[in-house]
């Protein structure tokens, strides 16, 4: 009896301790907080929204479609980072594939007046200038396309964006080897597998809003999570999708 | 380089060193340098007899408008500079009149200038709006005499597309007067015999009032040899002012002020060493050094890099080169410091590197510039254009870009690359995919309902999709002004939507092939 309530009081003090190393991260100013705007999103990512900090994204497979969904996906987190507080934050976005077309994220709200290009040669060079570009603090956020980025590298990421206060977006593209981006391990502080989905049939000819399964597959403190949401307006803001709320979740998505 | 000491004259030494000048002129409304019609329109410069009318330009004086310039054809048919374009008009049916430019011509004329200063000599000036002074003293023997010197800069005028004439004399009022009113276009005056090459040339070529050059024609002087003969007492007497001054000009009897066109040099800094320097860290504190000497010069004269150049100068005498872009001019020598400090690797020292140079050689105007927040307390917020500096010297200045809109409705050619700091331009606001293949790619065995209706069922890359839902077409036509093998080009885009939910973009072309060309998210 005596073992046990000494364990007890050990197992509260070191969940106590870990709770104030959280808290005392730079990061956990809530002024740089960035919510969804969507109260069924930010209610259940841990903090009400997304730090400054490393965040991964990628296709939930090798179709060409679900690149597509991923790379707008994190366009709109950028674009959203870019005009918090009404501000006219610039985005870079390191390229290493020179298959981006403008036009088409600027209609996600990443207009051309907010985006700077940076051409990379390899991944190694992708990784150099996300961590140079948050090191530095003057930008909203730094997009990279990366196809192998190790824990060592995220890691790194992760402490350069929060000592810059500046938001790293990744984008982890598949590779030939058709493994998982998202199954080697990282830092990131959340990690998204989207899937572009059936949007709701319309009642006359045309095709309506994109949907995507948005799936939250691992964030630090807190659980994995997945929504139907519909596709960023001009203003970069997602929309729950407004058929199938609430659904259960779906046990095979949140494999991360 | 107007004056040259010529080997003095055969009878002794004179007190002051003879003078000679050359002058390149035009002919005053003849082909100026820079007249717009010999600028921008140079096919319609080749005019055949009886083909087309006289060009003339034409001026604004007064509240009437005058000929400025005109073409051998319209001075053949009898028009004249300073005639007013109604006389001409009358004179000449079916004349070609177009607006002078004088800026313009100025313009040209001062690059010139300057061209003529780094080229052939070191004193050039500008005289007058048609005008080049040249000083030749002491360097038409590097471009192998005055006449061989004076024929190479007519052929330069005339690969420039401009008609030249050229006068060496000893005397700038000479030159001015032979290169404008002289028979042929090249006349080589030779030493002293500017009084006998000036006496059958009219008083116009003396730069004399027109008040003066009218009374003196009423009197029955009409060339300058006239006035040679005469006494000067009276001369003076009668005209005064100026008038026995520019005889005198004429004749290098009197001084001429010269006012050279200087070239600006960028600002340089350069830095010898005692023993030559090999390692990193003295070569970063070699460049450091050559900053903080350039820096201030910069301030004083209110400008700011946009483009620094290091040279490193080995004892092998081979020079190696570093270049850093700046998207945004600055002064700031803690980071023009670190930008070089960053390019220190690709600089290969070899035995040692005994000089440095260092050129700021693209520079733009900057004043002061207000502290940023250091009042309130906070911290400035970091500028961008730092980081791009610092990424650019990483990957290369071209591959740090924004991308604007062009006016093209075909979606390749509808973006261009900007500077990484540029204004862009903003698309219209149609559907298009956020990836886009480049070419596009085949699709096969496609099905419709219609024959121009969006596709039901197609297979690319292997995989077959059946469309769920469907939106277009929307017509993009080719265009037919850049190539003409686009004249036919028809592109049909539709977007469709497979029942897993990706969306594509898909084109039907005019031969009825379809073809993937983006993914929408």
């Amino acid at each position: 009896m005596h073992a046990s309530s000494s364990k007890d009081a050990r197992l509260a003090a070191l969940r106590e301790e870990i709770s104030a190393i959280e808290r005392s991260g730079p990061v956990r100013d809530k002024r740089a907080l960035l919510p969804f705007g969507i109260d069924e999103v930010d209610s259940r990512l841990a903090g009400g929204g997304l730090f400054p900090a490393l965040h991964e994204a990628a296709a939930a497979s090798l179709a060409p479609g679900d690149d597509a969904a991923a790379t707008l996906f994190l366009a709109a987190l950028a674009a959203r980072f870019s005009r918090a507080d009404g501000k006219m934050g610039q985005v870079l976005w390191a390229l290493a594939r020179r298959d981006l077309f403008a036009p088409g994220l600027a209609l996600a709200g990443l207009t051309p007046d907010r985006l700077i290009y940076a051409e990379c040669r390899n991944d190694a060079e992708v990784l150099a200038v996300i961590e140079e570009g948050v090191r530095h603090g003057s930008l909203a956020a730094v997009i990279g396309e990366v196809g192998r980025a190790d824990m060592a590298a995220t890691r790194r990421l992760q402490l350069a964006a929060e000592e810059g206060g500046t938001p790293a977006l990744m984008l982890r593209r598949w590779r030939r080897s058709q493994a998982d981006p998202l199954a080697a391990p990282s830092a990131a502080m959340t990690r998204w597998r989207i899937a572009s989905a059936p949007s709701a049939l319309l009642p006359h000819e045309g095709i309506g809003r994109a949907r995507w399964q948005v799936a939250l597959a691992r964030q630090r403190g807190g659980p994995p999570h997945s929504w139907l949401l519909e596709t960023p307006d001009a203003e970069a803001r997602l929309a729950l999708s407004a058929g199938p709320r609430d659904r259960a979740i779906e046990a095979g998505r949140l494999a991360a | 380089m107007w004056r040259k000491e010529a080997p003095p004259p055969s009878c002794g030494r004179s007190p002051s060193p003879r003078k000679r000048g050359e002058e390149q002129g035009l002919k005053p409304g003849h082909w100026r340098p820079g007249a717009r019609w010999a600028r921008e329109e140079k096919p319609s410069l080749v005019r055949h007899a009886g083909e087309t009318a006289a060009l003339v330009t034409a001026h604004r004086d007064g509240n009437r408008d005058v000929l400025a310039a005109l073409c051998p054809a319209a001075r053949a048919l009898g028009l004249e500079p300073g005639m007013p374009l109604s006389k001409a008009r009358i004179l000449v049916s079916g004349l070609d009149v177009r607006a002078a430019d004088r800026e313009g011509d100025s313009a040209w004329l001062a690059r010139l200038g300057l061209f003529a200063a780094r080229r052939w000599t070191p004193r050039a000036a500008v005289s007058g709006p048609d005008g080049l002074w040249l000083d030749l003293t002491g360097v038409a023997h590097l471009f192998g005499g005055e006449e061989r010197m004076c024929e190479r800069i007519l052929a330069f005028c005339a690969r420039l597309g401009f008609a030249a004439r050229i006068a060496v004399a000893g005397a700038a009022g000479a030159a001015h007067a032979l290169a404008r009113f002289g028979a042929k276009p090249l006349i080589l005056c030779p030493s002293g015999g500017e009084a006998d090459a000036l006496a059958p040339l009219p008083l116009a070529a003396l730069r004399i009032e027109e008040r003066a050059r009218s009374a003196a024609i009423r009197l029955g002087l009409e060339r300058i040899g006239e006035l040679l003969a005469m006494p000067r007492a009276p001369l003076q007497r009668r005209f005064g002012g100026d008038f026995l001054l520019r005889l005198d000009q004429a004749l290098g009897r009197s001084a001429e002020p010269f006012e050279p066109i200087v070239p600006e040099e960028p600002p340089c800094v350069l830095l010898r060493f005692l023993e030559p320097i090999a390692t990193a860290e003295a070569i970063a504190e070699a460049a450091a050094e050559a900053v903080r000497r350039l820096v201030p010069d910069l301030a004083q004269a209110g400008l700011a890099v946009r483009r620094l150049v290091l040279i490193c100068e080995r004892v092998d005498n081979i020079k190696q080169y570093v270049e850093v872009s700046l998207a945004r001019a600055t002064r700031d020598g803690a980071h023009l410091h670190r930008l070089l400090c960053a390019t220190i690797a690709t600089i290969e020292p070899g035995f040692g590197i005994e000089r440095i140079r260092l050129i700021a050689a693209r520079v733009e105007p900057l004043g002061p510039r207000p502290i940023e927040g250091a009042l309130a307390g906070e911290a400035p917020a970091p500028d961008p254009a730092l980081l791009i500096d610092r990424l650019a010297v990483r990957l290369g200045a071209r591959r740090l870009y924004r991308l604007t809109a062009l006016e093209s409705d075909v979606p390749e050619r509808s973006l261009a690359r900007a500077g990484p700091l540029a204004e862009p331009a903003h698309w219209p606001q149609w559907p298009r995919p956020v990836r886009l293949l480049i070419p596009p790619e085949p699709v096969e065995q496609v099905m419709a309902l219609l024959p121009d209706g969006a596709p039901m069922r197609f297979r690319w890359r292997g995989r077959s999709h059946r469309v769920a839902a469907a939106d277009g077409p929307e017509r993009i036509h080719g265009e037919w002004w850049r190539r003409a093998g686009e004249a036919e080009a028809v592109r049909d885009y539709f977007q469709v939507e497979d029942e897993a939910g990706a969306r594509f973009w898909l084109y039907r072309r005019e031969d009825l092939s379809w073809h993937m060309h983006g993914l929408f998210a």
